[in-house]
């Protein structure tokens, strides 16, 4: 290949193109042209680059240097300076705000960029289906060093030392899960992967699952050794078939070298792994609903304690981990528990994959450090809201957790900041809303989930949520009186006090903090009978302004009802008794005649 | 292939598999083929590359991969030519995918659509 030619990346990421990146853009190729080098440097704009606060951005190949905030003013100098003489410009550089330093490359600006991936490791970075590409990406490198290296209390200290807390909602603390199971003597004890992830809009485990099976894999051999088990269960839905045939082919692979089975890597510990398969149901994430579902019985929860811990699958102590947690597991034996809680919080360590979806741009997976706020992850990481609308709300923890709204933008997101704001961690789906979202509806929405998905087992949930979600349609269809808001909130107190299980206990929480939150949005449904949001078909009316009607009758002959009247050149009218509302004459309408009210 | 029977094994392996994997000046291109790539067409993209590849005699491995988490701009790629970082391409469809073999892979030219990495990893 001939000598690499000059190449400028322009960052196209939100951020950088509402602060003049196109304008940059632009400059830069003029300027390129003005010295007659357009043929000779490639400009090109690239996505978001991950170093918002300090943009617009821009990135020069092959030399790798990053300038921050960089002025569409600044183009002539970086052709003139950097591109035909070769001279950094040391102006646009970022200081390094501790130390004072300039910083220019990749990897120096690496530490301010705003996601870290430890669980996300490897997604899409190896080949899940195959093991060499694992291991020469570390796989298995954490199981040998805790086979050669510690014993069994070594890595649950490490663990517990570490401060990682489960990934899939409740935030227990792993490691102690872990000891208590090591504590409790059994000839035999179980690992299960909980892969029964269910929350609307979260699919961060299937990802795991699907680019790094391994990962999860080693992560439950060295469970296994901590707590001196020698079978695993992964219990995974059915409904995700390429991470199924995936984690199939990886633990065909591992057996074959000997990583999973009989005296593993030549020590005395033995471990394999089998596949259970659920049929999908959301109640069978909660840990002893999966151990019953595991054993062939109705995917039903139990009181708790006994803890699956002290007596689980089969009645054996057995451990439940999310696979983000075990995502986790290796890299904190490789590089240590102190590693591992530098970052996050004081309580909340790590970091979080979230699952970012609804009304925003970049909707995906991302991982952050706990403690990152809200604002940085849906204005930086996420591209903002689509469209230009304004952000009004975000669930968390999906039908069992809350929402969070413009107050909490700056708050610190981790396990315990979530649940004193009234949402919760959950297994991390991030559903984004703005202004044209009803929130009366956002509630209905997740409690027509619950009711769904309840098993049916204890009265509350079976009942209680019917019941609310009955009021909740009867708000929405406007047909609700003010004293409907007392009576919700009274059930939501009843429902989470006395349901037998977490699914219960959580189903109330959309509710409860959309009425604590959006009170005036529930307040306009029961009083005037309107929907602020204008979601509710129920509580609009279109209207014809008669000043702006030229009477064209385009609207009226679109109507799939005929409920538009009005003669030639003559303002028309909607019949309201008629109108099913479905907004086709307003399409149609070119005089901006027609309205919502 | 026989067992890794110690440690020491697994190290060896590992570091005769980076050589043979990573080490050689080979072009390397992964299709990222989890459900929300496969969704949007990853598995096509997959084929026509290992097509037309072959077809304009270029020497490459086409692997694939899980999803790297940009459901927002899926399918995804990552080029990786000898000796310079591997760039990620979004939005690839063929015409795209043609773009990146006459420019990229044979030119080393880059195109627009790239997501530059925005995370840092362990």
């Amino acid at each position: 290949m001939a000598k690499e030619r000059i190449q400028i990346m322009v960052c196209g990421g939100t951020g950088c193109t509402g602060d003049q990146g196109e304008a940059l853009l632009d400059n830069l190729k003029l300027e390129l042209e003005a010295n007659a080098l357009e043929n000779s440097v490639n400009v090109v704009k690239t996505g978001c680059m991950g170093l918002c606060s300090m943009g617009p951005n821009i990135k020069i190949l092959p030399d790798n240097i990053i300038y921050t905030g960089v002025r569409p003013d600044d183009a002539r100098e970086i052709v003139s300076e950097h591109i035909m003489k070769g001279r950094r410009i040391e102006r646009l550089l970022f200081t390094d705000p501790g130390s004072g330093e300039k910083l220019a490359t990749e990897k120096e600006l690496s530490p301010h960029r705003k996601q870290l991936r430890i669980a996300l490791r490897n997604c899409g970075i190896i080949d899940p289906e195959s093991i060499d590409d694992a291991i020469a990406h570390d796989a298995y490198e954490a199981l040998a060093t805790a086979l050669t290296n510690m014993k069994p209390l070594d890595v649950i200290k490490l663990i517990k030392d570490s401060g990682l807390r489960g990934r899939g909602g409740g935030g227990f603390p792993t490691g102690i899960k872990w000891e208590i199971a090591f504590n409790n003597k059994s000839d035999v004890k179980y690992v299960v992967c909980n892969a029964d992830e269910g929350d609307p809009g979260a699919f961060m485990d299937r990802s795991i699952l699907e680019g790094d099976p391994h990962a999860v894999l080693e992560a439950m051999a060295i469970c296994g050794y901590a707590i001196e088990a020698a079978k695993g269960l992964i219990y995974i839905r059915a409904e995700y078939p390429l991470a199924v045939s995936r984690l199939n082919t990886a633990i065909r692979q591992a057996r074959e070298y000997g990583l999973l089975g009989t005296n593993i890597m030549g020590s005395d510990f033995s471990f394999d792994i089998e596949i259970k398969y659920g049929a999908g149901a959301f109640v069978c994430g909660e840990e002893t609903a999966l151990i019953h579902s595991m054993e062939g019985d109705r995917g039903e929860p139990t009181v708790k304690p006994p803890f699956p811990a002290v007596s689980g699958f089969r009645e054996k102590p057995t451990i439940v981990n999310n696979v983000e947690t075990y995502a986790c597991i290796s890299p904190i034996i490789l590089k240590g528990s102190e590693w591992f809680s530098s970052i996050g919080t004081e309580k909340s360590k790590g970091t979080k994959v979230f699952a970012l979806a609804g009304k925003i741009n970049n909707v995906g997976l991302i991982e952050v450090p706990m403690g990152t706020t809200l604002r940085e992850v849906i204005n930086e990481i996420g591209g903002g809201i689509r469209n230009g609308k304004k952000f009004k709300a975000a669930q968390t923890g999906g039908p069992s957790g809350g929402c969070l709204t413009e107050k909490h933008l700056d708050t610190p997101i981790d396990f315990d900041n979530l649940i004193a704001a009234g949402s919760m961690m959950g297994s991390g789906g991030l559903i984004v809303m703005d202004e044209d979202d009803c929130m009366v509806s956002v509630a209905k929405f997740f409690l027509e989930f619950t009711v769904e998905e309840s098993c049916g087992k204890c009265s509350p949930c079976r009942i209680g949520n019917k019941r609310m979600h009955e009021l909740l349609e009867h708000i929405t269809k406007g047909k609700g009186v003010p004293a409907d808001l007392e009576r919700l909130k009274n059930m939501c107190h009843v429902i989470k006090d006395t349901s037998l299980c977490g699914l219960g206990q959580s189903s109330p929480n959309p509710v409860l903090s959309t009425l604590e939150n959006f009170r005036e949005e529930y307040e306009a449904h029961v009083t005037v009978k309107k929907c602020p949001a204008g979601k509710c078909k129920d509580l609009m009316e279109y209207f014809i302004i008669a000043a702006n009607c030229v009477g064209c009758t385009a609207c009226a002959r679109v109507c799939p009802v005929g409920a538009i009247s009005g003669e030639r050149k003559e303002p028309h009218v909607i019949n309201p008794e008629i109108c099913i509302k479905c907004g086709a004459c307003m399409e149609k309408c070119k005089f901006d005649a027609i309205i919502i009210q | 292939m026989p067992k890794i029977n110690s440690p020491a094994e697994l190290s060896k392996h590992k570091k005769e598999i980076r050589e043979k994997l990573y080490g050689q000046e080979k072009i390397l291109i992964r299709v990222h083929m989890g459900t929300s790539g496969l969704a949007s067409g990853a598995k096509s993209i997959y084929e026509f590359f290992r097509e037309e590849l072959e077809k304009r005699n270029i020497e490459a491995t086409v692997i694939n991969s899980g999803d790297m988490g940009y459901s927002f701009a899926e399918p995804t790629i990552e080029v990786r030519l000898p000796g310079r970082e591997a760039v990620v391409f979004g939005n690839v469809d063929k015409i795209k995918a043609d773009e990146i073999i006459e420019k990229y892979i044979k030119n080393g030219e880059l195109t627009d659509g790239i997501l530059p990495a925005n995370y840092r990893s362990i």
